[in-house]
């Protein structure tokens, strides 16, 4: 039976030559925007399709989709008294920025348990699959699966979040045949069913990366968490040529060869990130089509935001809720699941590009999965702009090899000592010795990924494990090896600098930079997001 | 209103944007036939002769040289390619292009710049005798268009570079004025100015009065079995030897030319405060009579 999809097809996304009368274009820069000039005649902005109607009765399509899965037997067949089952749901890295209630998680987990009650099903955990990030909060969690779930499940220890350092909470279940071992929570592997719920943002969610990577550790996550593979993956948005992803599907076979049975359930949403109508509704419009309310929105909040202090700025972004709507719902197997999921990403995202650019610019917004509720620090920077926004293309990089990418943002010096500890030592001790990923992983990996005292905070605070800075570096790996120069507009110079970037103070500066690498009058290409849009370069 | 910019100031509609937010009334679509009409011309003829003139000698100083090389023409219909520095350029063009050509000139103006709403399209064909033409994609319909104007005896002024300089060296000419030329067989009068981005460069609303020259070239021909692009480089040439020619002397610039070492009139390909270095080495040009 086919999933049920919203039909319509709204205004796709598009390239736009800019010439002399295209006014302006937007820049996120952190918590803030620029308005920029782009050079006329040979520049170009890729802008996302417009957001794609949400389904119209999303209950309705939930529940349709566990009753009617793709390769599996409906879950009410899966359901029986006396079984375990857990329910993992994706953390609060998804959706960017956090959806208004009710999240997506929420309608998924209450049908199931709706469908799990129904059965007589008595021993249910749920456990928030966040790998090595950092544990939700109380009302994180409550916001992700909803008051009526927390209250049931949270006080009586069935709701938690995934602890990848507990020494008797995980287990492994196998190597592959490249030699990854498998490893996993041990409720997870010692439960009859384990039903994954997933959000899809950007290609590269879901799949085998929900699990084997959501609910795993250390050591499952280091096979592909690496440079190695990160350097082999182009990109990691696209399945077919990700080494990240060959890998999670190498353990997702071992996965479902010795480890309990997994029903993947998985949703993507619409890329209505600041809504149609309202205060933000201006930063996914096309320039062109601002109304006189939407300058003078955009004026007033530019000028609200420069008289407020820094902390107040970042309470007031990080406290937007985005007006996602469901695309679509699909459950069942995992990788035919999958299939459905990511076409119905490349639907909402995908825009087709003629030909690499020599430079590739980019606003780098105030948000990123590893800072919600928290500060963008300038590794996190780097990872939005190289490993995330770099890698938003099928085929071939927007940017030609040995090309420059400019990106726009505060990047400031400033870390959350709570969520981001080993960030602040890899920033002043690591990042200070080298910034070569290769030499970095060699070094000094396994001393952070191993520190006794990071490893506490990660089990018992609210923060990321010691290794996951190195992630985030080595997320960027492929575009640091790729690129001829990188710039960021209006960071602090010295954070910027430690990073091996250059700074400028305005874009004009910054092609003046890039022309010592790609000439004085190169092609320039401007990824338009969020919302996200992913380039199909041919 | 004119100096602040987006998004104070209502946006633009880019050409490449997608169709249904282009009004069909505006840009390369707008009507400018009544401008060509009689009473329009008239009018027309007016602003140049008591408008324009005036304001030109005040502002520009204007010294008209090369008027002789246009004698040969015997009245027939041409276009005057010239370099664009201000938007002073065009009246002191129609001031200075001599009759017969005078009244019967249309201008090809950038239909996104001139024409994006009905006032400013409006304004644009009467006092300038303005047609729309797309700059930033061939444009068919607009060349079309514009040939079948020239074709009815209507002489054309056009900026093969698209647009007005932004840093005080030209831009490379685009191939409208050699499609044009080729396409209607009419000769091309290569202009060249000079002063006018002192007294009113892109960016400023007030002019400041100063001294400008213009220079006419002689009439390049297309032949028939010659590349258009062959031809855009004749002409491209042509006024870059002007050029040469008011800063050096006729025979320093003609014995480049013919030696293809005419300085280029897009400047040194190098970053732009470079470029700005170079300009302000360029010798300025001087106030003379020529020829005697």
């Amino acid at each position: 039976m086919s999933p049920r999809t919203a039909s319509p097809t709204p205004r796709p996304g598009f390239v736009l030559e800019v010439e002399r009368s295209t006014p302006p274009i937007l820049f996120h820069h952190g918590e803030g925007f620029r308005l920029e000039r782009l050079p006329a005649g040979r520049s170009r902005v890729v802008y996302p399709p417009s957001p794609l109607e949400g389904l119209p009765d999303p209950a309705g399509a939930i529940r349709h989709a566990l009753e009617h899965p793709i390769d599996s037997e409906p879950l009410p067949a899966l359901l029986r008294p006396g079984m375990k089952l857990t329910i993992a749901f994706d953390d609060i890295s998804l959706p960017l920025p956090p959806m208004q209630r009710p999240d997506v998680r929420q309608q998924v987990i209450e049908t199931v348990l709706d469908m799990a009650a129904a059965a007589g099903v008595d021993d249910v955990h749920l456990i928030a699959a966040l790998a090595l990030h950092r544990r939700m909060t109380e009302a994180e969690l409550r916001h992700a699966v909803g008051d009526r779930v927390y209250e049931a499940f949270a006080p009586s220890r069935r709701l938690y979040n995934h602890d990848a350092e507990d020494p008797n909470g995980m287990v492994v279940l196998g190597v592959t045949d490249h030699g990854e071992e498998v490893q996993i929570s041990r409720r997870a592997a010692e439960s009859d069913l384990v039903v994954y719920v997933n959000i899809n943002i950007v290609a590269m969610d879901g799949g085998w990366k929900s699990t084997a990577t959501g609910l795993s550790g250390y050591q499952g996550l280091r096979h592909h968490h690496n440079v190695a593979t990160m350097l082999k993956s182009r990109s990691f948005m696209d399945q077919r040529s990700s080494e990240l992803h060959h890998s999670n599907w190498r353990q997702g076979a071992v996965l479902r060869d010795s480890g309990p049975r997994i029903f993947q359930i998985e949703t993507t949403i619409n890329n209505n990130s600041f809504g149609t109508s309202g205060s933000l509704s201006m930063l996914q419009k096309r320039e062109w089509e601002w109304t006189a309310r939407d300058r003078a929105t955009f004026l007033a909040m530019q000028g609200g935001l420069q008289v407020m202090s820094p902390a107040a700025r970042r309470r007031a972004f990080q406290s937007w809720r985005a007006p996602y709507a469901i695309t679509s719902v699909q459950a069942g197997e995992v990788e035919a699941v999958h299939k459905v999921t990511t076409e119905n990403v490349y639907r909402q995202q995908l825009v087709a590009v003629e030909g690499q650019t020599d430079v590739l610019t980019m606003g780098l917004p105030y948000i990123c999965p590893y800072n919600v509720n928290s500060i963008m620090n300038p590794i996190l920077v780097m990872c939005l702009g190289l490993g995330y926004f770099f890698n938003l293309y099928r085929g071939r990089p927007l940017v030609r090899p040995g090309g420059v990418v400019i990106m726009t943002h505060p990047t400031p010096w400033e870390f959350h000592p709570v969520h981001h500890p080993s960030y602040i030592d890899f920033f002043e001790q690591v990042l200070a010795d080298t910034t070569d990923p290769v030499e970095i992983e060699a070094r000094y990996e396994l001393q952070y990924a191993t520190d006794e005292w990071y490893r506490h905070l990660y089990r018992t605070s609210y923060a990321y494990h010691g290794v996951h800075p190195f992630y985030m570096w080595y997320w960027g790996a492929h575009a640091l090896s790729y690129l001829g120069r990188v710039i960021v507009v209006g960071g602090d110079r010295a954070a910027v600098r430690r990073m091996g970037f250059a700074p400028a103070s305005s874009l004009s500066d910054a092609f003046e930079i890039a022309s010592d690498t790609v000439g004085s009058r190169p092609s320039v290409t401007h990824l338009h997001l969020p919302p996200f849009v992913m380039a199909d370069v041919s | 209103m004119r100096g602040l910019d987006f998004p104070w100031r209502p946006p633009t509609v880019p050409l490449s944007a997608p169709p249904e937010h282009v009004p069909a009334a505006l840009g390369a679509d707008f009507d400018t036939d009544w401008a060509r009409r009689w009473p329009a011309r008239m009018v027309r003829a007016s602003i140049i002769e008591l408008l324009w003139r005036p304001v030109v000698a005040a502002a520009a100083q204007p010294s008209r040289l090369g008027l002789d090389r246009l004698e040969a023409l015997d009245g027939e219909p041409v276009i005057f390619a010239a370099n664009h520095h201000s938007h002073l350029d065009t009246p002191l063009l129609m001031t200075s292009i001599p009759e017969p050509w005078r009244h019967t000139l249309i201008v090809a103006a950038a239909a996104d710049y001139f024409f994006p709403t009905r006032p400013k399209g409006f304004a644009s064909a009467l006092f300038m005798g303005a047609v729309p033409v797309e700059r930033a994609r061939v444009g068919r319909d607009s060349a079309q268009e514009v040939a079948g104007l020239v074709r009815r005896g209507w002489s054309l002024l056009l900026y093969p570079e698209g647009g007005r300089s932004t840093d005080g060296w030209g831009q490379p000419f685009r191939g409208g004025a050699a499609y044009l030329a080729h396409r209607c067989d009419v000769p091309v009068v290569p202009v060249y100015l000079a002063g006018t981005r002192k007294i009113l460069p892109k960016g400023r609303l007030v002019p400041a009065p100063g001294r400008t020259l213009v220079v006419f070239g002689d009439p390049v021909r297309p032949d028939p079995s010659e590349r258009i692009r062959t031809l855009g480089t004749r002409i491209e040439a042509a006024v870059a030897a002007l050029a040469d020619e008011v800063t050096t002397d006729w025979w320093k610039a003609r014995r480049r030319a013919h030696t293809g070492t005419t300085p280029s009139l897009t400047g040194p390909d190098a970053a732009s405060w470079r470029r700005a270095w170079a300009l302000s080495h360029r010798s300025r040009p001087r106030r003379r009579r020529w020829p005697r």
